[in-house]
């Protein structure tokens, strides 16, 4: 109800954005979530106004912010494609099929999907490598935990969360076989008062860290006030648990969305699959905290991102056995892209099932 | 499972179930008078927008507090003006205040969105919660003003035979209700999780409308019907927790399963007078009949 209520409302907002210039390329934007989230839907506007910084005059863009991943996101996109857009991000999963539908009725329209894995002639997808950032944490937390214990709030299963969470446990387990994940899945990317009810749901279980793959920061204040650890999501949160937060993995869209936008402009689009990570700077992870870091720890941290970055080192390196005890990633192999993309299952050593 | 496991998931039950309790107990009197309001989400954002901005201004509780008070009464005062005295539809009304509220709060907020603020401590509020369903239970069966209030909402046009003020009344418990609401928004963004950021209330507003239906207008039946949902939720976390695998989707929208389960009972016209459904809910009040 909320969420239709939501859309109508930014259906009459975006009319009034939209500057018009009569070349201008218009670029328009889909979010999932309020820009002010300071966490994925953040981030997304932060590349947004780093692309309009970049190209200036030559392009204007309008952005939807809360729309739901059902029917109500056609009728959002096909809002912007209607209305003369030339190129449309849609920065969710779920809008996966909804951007499809419309792409098909706009030819013409370029669009770009965020972490979806379904293309067309004029539909793109483009994602980060956020599990080489989930690797990192991971590792921090197998060697920061005293309880052996680590809280995981999670949105939805989908491959993205479940890769992160696969990540981090292949990464914790490896310095500490003793590490356990306790999962709570909380079907929604937003609800900063649900979230920090699993975040302290989790902490009264014996939990001594927290990562979050949802949108808001109130995992980690739940964290600082319980006096335990914890990750931010998407965007730098140390601001708001200075004595809790370790670090936080960055999603760095700006030069992918100023590149795209170019490429419109200067009529080269063409459809393709991105999905960069650290060696191309869509994922940097926040300063370490040196208040909480032993400062080997952030050197090893350190090592790791240059590692991945110049390929010595894997998220999924084999053999990997899914909960099954099947080998799925053979002994001096690693994970390929289509694995990763499509991975719905947890590795050996996790508790529970995926949910279905 | 130990007893300190018990204690700390009791506690998170009743931190996070009191904002239903004080929007729950809100709309509770608003509709026993008669009134359907459908705006608590919009209230409660209202609310919890203003609270934090003069938290953030001033840096007092009580300030906030009161500021976030007097955003209630001024909005379900402006409800309460079109729906009585320019009898427009409540439910249109209702939505459109939330579709407001909505708005209003993201474009308030937009500036102070991501200052971190000190929490206040959510216990203070919890022991009033239950002190107010007291008040309110004992207000609407014991009280002469209370039994006007179930007059108004029984029979308007009885109640202003007999020479009580309708519109009066009706103004008094659409802005309790609207205090109410923008009590719970207080208590979201202050206490529950220290914050703001846009459309924070996630939906507590239609749950706590529910709850209304669910406890069949009782109060006492509010505060049990609050904390089974609230209490559910936490359960469910908990054992997710433990590793049991659950339908996850299906505890969101228990509140409201709930609910149309009980309305299924209530539109059964023999039941309806013992379950206490107002009879002049959402039914507008013309003085010259």
């Amino acid at each position: 109800m909320i969420r239709k209520i939501l859309t109508i409302i930014s259906f009459f907002t975006i009319i009034s954005v939209s500057a018009l210039h009569a070349d201008q390329k218009k670029i328009g934007f889909i979010y999932i979530g309020p820009p002010g989230d300071h966490g994925w839907t953040y981030m997304h506007d932060q590349g947004r106004i780093y692309m309009e910084n970049a190209l200036g005059d030559t392009i204007s863009t309008t952005f939807i912010e809360n729309v739901p991943e059902n029917a109500d996101a056609v009728r959002a996109i096909r809002k912007l494609a209607a209305s003369g857009h030339d190129l449309i991000f849609t920065t969710s999963f779920n809008y996966m099929d909804q951007t499809l539908e419309v792409a098909e009725e706009f030819p013409d329209v370029k669009f770009e999907h965020a972490t979806g894995f379904k293309r067309m002639d004029n539909v793109s997808t483009y994602s980060a490598r956020f599990y080489e950032g989930r690797t990192i944490i991971g590792h921090i937390a197998g060697k920061m935990t005293k309880t052996n214990t680590i809280g995981y709030i999670v949105s939805f299963p989908i491959p993205e969360v479940i890769r992160g969470i696969n990540a981090f446990y292949l990464a914790a387990a490896k310095v500490n076989p003793d590490v356990k994940i306790k999962i709570i899945w909380n079907y929604s990317w937003y609800d900063p008062g649900k979230e920090a009810d699993a975040a302290n749901t989790l902490i009264n279980q014996g939990a001594d860290i927290i990562v979050q793959h949802t949108d808001s920061y109130a995992p980690c204040q739940a964290a600082e006030k319980a006096g335990v650890l914890a990750f931010g999501q998407a965007s730098n949160q140390e601001a708001f648990c200075p004595n809790a937060h370790m670090t936080s993995i960055e999603d760095i869209w700006g030069p992918y969305y100023a590149a795209k936008a170019q490429a419109v402009v200067d009529g080269t689009w063409g459809s393709e699959d991105t999905w960069q990570g650290f060696k191309d700077g869509m994922v940097e992870m926040s300063p370490y905290n040196t208040k909480l870091l032993p400062l080997d720890l952030i050197l090893e941290a350190k090592n790791m991102e240059t590692a991945i970055e110049n390929g010595t080192l894997h998220s999924f390196e084999g053999p990997i056995y899914n909960q099954a005890g099947e080998l799925v990633v053979k002994e001096g192999e690693v994970a390929d892209d289509g694995m990763l993309a499509g991975m719905m299952f947890y590795v050996q050593g996790i508790d529970g099932e995926v949910p279905q | 499972m130990n007893i300190d496991i018990v204690i700390g998931i009791l506690n998170i039950v009743l931190i996070s179930t009191t904002p239903l309790v004080f929007a729950g107990i809100g709309e509770l009197v608003t509709e026993k008078s008669g009134v359907l309001n459908l705006g608590l989400e919009g209230l409660m954002l209202v609310g919890a927008v203003t609270g934090f901005i003069t938290l953030v201004l001033t840096g007092n509780y009580f300030y906030s507090l009161f500021f976030s008070i007097i955003s209630g009464v001024i909005l379900s005062g402006i409800f309460a003006f079109l729906v009585l005295n320019l009898m427009t539809n409540q439910i249109a009304t209702g939505l459109a205040l939330t579709i407001f509220g909505i708005g209003l709060s993201a474009m308030l907020g937009k500036k102070f969105s991501g200052t971190p603020i000190e929490g206040l401590n959510p216990y203070y509020f919890i022991v009033i919660s239950f002190l107010l369903v007291f008040m309110v239970s004992y207000f609407l069966s014991k009280t002469k003003s209370g039994l006007i209030v179930r007059a108004v909402g029984e029979d308007h046009n009885s109640a202003y035979a007999l020479g009580y003020n309708v519109i009066k009344t009706r103004y008094m418990t659409i802005i309790f209700g609207g205090v109410m609401s923008s009590l719970a928004g207080f208590y979201i963004s202050i206490c529950y999780a220290p914050m703001w950021q846009e459309g924070m209330t996630a939906g507590r507003g239609w749950i706590a409308l529910a709850l209304v239906v669910f406890a069949t207008w009782k109060p006492w039946r509010l505060l049990v019907g609050a904390y089974i949902f609230g209490g559910v939720a936490i359960m469910q976390m908990n054992l997710q927790a433990i590793g049991v695998k659950l339908p996850g989707q299906f505890f969101n929208m228990m509140p409201y399963l709930a609910t149309i389960i009980v309305l299924v009972f209530i539109s059964s016209n023999k039941l309806r007078l013992k379950l206490s459904a107002p009879a002049s809910l959402n039914m507008p009040f013309e003085k010259n009949q």
